[in-house]
């Protein structure tokens, strides 16, 4: 009666019961596991090139100031809190500079007064912080690519990564791994020379404040907002950023965030 | 019987169609003949049993990230300052702190499943509680990420049991309700309210509730991958008019929660139903694809 493919048949519905079952039961072990940090960046990878695919050079949704949210929630970093920072506070940030630096023909360090003098861009945005709540605010700054531009890349330049005043201790609700470390960020050079991809130095017509990230922060409009660096302080061109803290390209990506944050 | 010509059966091969009756055991043990008929083709058992992982994977992990912002709102926007019309939160009461679900303008308490619960052996606020959360620690990050491993996985899954439910004519033939069956509504409800389950040759068909909750689950895990998708900023700027077929972010991610309920509903009540009309038979059929047709008790039918 249980000729041969009975018997293949019943070990695939029995393999694949178990192996069901073995990944129900182990998924917590699983999660905190190497190879689970392998599949989700096949997975972060494959979602990047499919969307990476249909996007283009296409524009994230621009809205009318009327949709402006009342309070624009600020996260992560309240104040960066350090001497330094406070000292750049005092002084109207009138002493900060933004230096970008590394695979360029010509390093720039632009004071804010410079920055502000250059061509600008002012765009109405929704921001969706990847915890799940979004605020829509006018964002006004220099176009990164305008900046890049004038520095002039090298051949090899493949990442701009922006390192931040504030050292973050971490977001409880965010849960996972919440070790403290200096904020920094990455971005590849189609998402830095994106029109809407701006150093922001206001935020609805006022210059920046500390919560949100004063004096100069980026805007990357179709990633998530822990893309969105704050209090930056240079722009360093890379070919990697393996070597750069823990080697992921971000302090949330460090701890297990993805590098892509366009879902 | 045997040259019975009821549309599932129609384009069996020759084996499987001129096979009349078989020994069956049933779930005492007890060998019986009855007829039956292969059912569920392996396809889609297949891809019944990868969607029913893909679910419990996607409620679980969804849950957890749930948790990172456990307030729902309705528009483009919201956070913190404004009023969610659902929410999961944890207050100071005299008591000690107690777990609060708003719905609306009604507040439950909750204390100890949702809003405030223990996990991990402490009491914490929490919205879901360990137990339905993927992984049952609070980890945004990996949450996301089995989130989206089995949302690729319930994508491709569902586009080849959509593909070939069209091609083999599953889906016209068996799913898809005709004009009778519409008819047949109130009879059929009035069936489902006295726990009658078909015997005989009415046992082949799907009745036209069953048509129609497979349809709805179908068009939920639809809205589901589209809801999903509209909460994603890159997506956003590809498929801009997703954020108004849905009302906005916030709106769609409100959705996205209201369909998960929706399709948690569907699989109480597919248990449920699995369990009256016999779970061995049942689960065996969507197993092996063989279902042994009940027997015909009250002498009505041929």
């Amino acid at each position: 009666m249980a000729d041969v493919k009975d018997i293949t048949r019943r070990i695939a519905i029995l393999g694949g019961l178990g192996g069901a079952g073995y990944l129900i039961a182990k998924a917590d072990t699983l999660t905190l596991g190497a190879s689970f940090s392998h599949v989700a960046k096949a997975v972060e990878d494959w979602t990047m090139t499919a969307q990476r695919g249909l996007l283009g050079d296409r524009l994230a949704r621009e809205y009318s100031p009327s949709d402006i949210s009342p309070v624009f929630k600020p996260n992560g970093t309240f104040n960066p809190g350090t001497d330094e920072y406070n000292a750049h506070a005092a002084q109207n940030f009138a002493g900060w500079r933004l230096r970008i630096y590394g695979l360029v023909n010509k390093e720039l360090s632009l004071s804010l007064a410079e920055l502000r003098r250059l061509p600008r861009r002012t765009q109405i945005t929704r921001h969706d912080c990847v915890e799940g709540w979004s605020a829509i605010g006018m964002w006004t700054g220099v176009p990164l690519g305008l900046l890049l531009k004038a520095a002039s890349l090298k051949t090899n330049a493949r990442y701009a990564v922006l390192r931040c005043a504030d050292n973050l201790t971490g977001e409880p609700s965010k849960g996972g791994e919440q070790s403290p470390g200096q904020y920094y960020e990455s971005i590849d050079l189609r998402d830095a020379f994106h029109p809407q991809t701006l150093m922001a130095y206001a935020l609805n017509g006022k210059p920046l404040d500390v919560a949100h990230g004063a004096p100069l922060r980026l805007r990357v409009e179709r990633q998530l907002g822990y893309k969105q660096a704050k209090y930056v302080q240079s722009i360093e061109i890379t070919d990697s950023f393996a070597g750069i803290a823990g080697g992921k390209g971000g302090y949330w990506e460090d701890r297990g965030y993805e590098w892509y944050a366009g879902i | 019987m045997a040259s019975d010509s009821s549309p599932v059966q129609e384009s069996r091969p020759a084996r499987i169609r001129a096979w009349p009756a078989r020994i069956w055991h049933d779930a005492f043990g007890r060998v019986t003949e009855a007829e039956g008929f292969y059912r569920h083709r392996a396809p889609v058992r297949l891809t019944h049993w990868i969607n029913a992982l893909c679910i419990l994977f996607l409620l679980g992990s969804g849950l957890n990230i749930f948790n990172a912002h456990p307030r729902l709102y309705w528009g483009m926007t919201g956070a913190d300052s404004e009023q969610p019309f659902f929410s999961l939160g944890a207050v100071d009461s005299a008591t000690g702190p107690m777990g609060i679900t708003q719905i609306g303008p009604w507040q439950f308490n909750t204390t100890g499943v949702l809003g405030w619960s223990k996990a991990m052996g402490e009491f914490q606020p929490r919205g879901w509680p360990e137990w339905v959360t993927i992984p049952g620690f609070q980890d945004l990050a990996d949450a996301r990420h089995w989130h989206f491993l089995f949302a690729w996985i319930l994508v491709f899954n569902g586009l080849a049991y959509l593909a070939y439910s069209l091609w083999s004519r599953h889906l016209q033939r068996d799913i898809w309700p005709s004009g009778a069956d519409i008819r047949a509504i109130p009879r059929s409800i009035l069936d489902h309210i006295k726990l009658k389950h078909p015997t005989g040759d009415a046992a082949r068909r799907y009745n036209v509730l069953q048509k129609l909750a497979y349809l709805g689950v179908t068009l939920l895990v639809i809205l589901m991958v589209l809801t999903g998708l509209t909460m994603s900023p890159g997506f956003n700027a590809i498929f801009p008019w997703l954020l108004d077929l849905f009302g906005g972010r916030q709106s769609a991610r409100s959705l996205h929660f209201i369909c998960a309920s929706l399709i948690v509903l569907f699989v109480i009540v597919h248990l449920v139903e699995v369990v009256l009309a016999g779970p061995i038979n049942e689960v065996r059929s969507m197993l092996n694809g063989w279902y042994r047709i009940p027997k015909d008790h009250s002498g009505e039918g041929s």
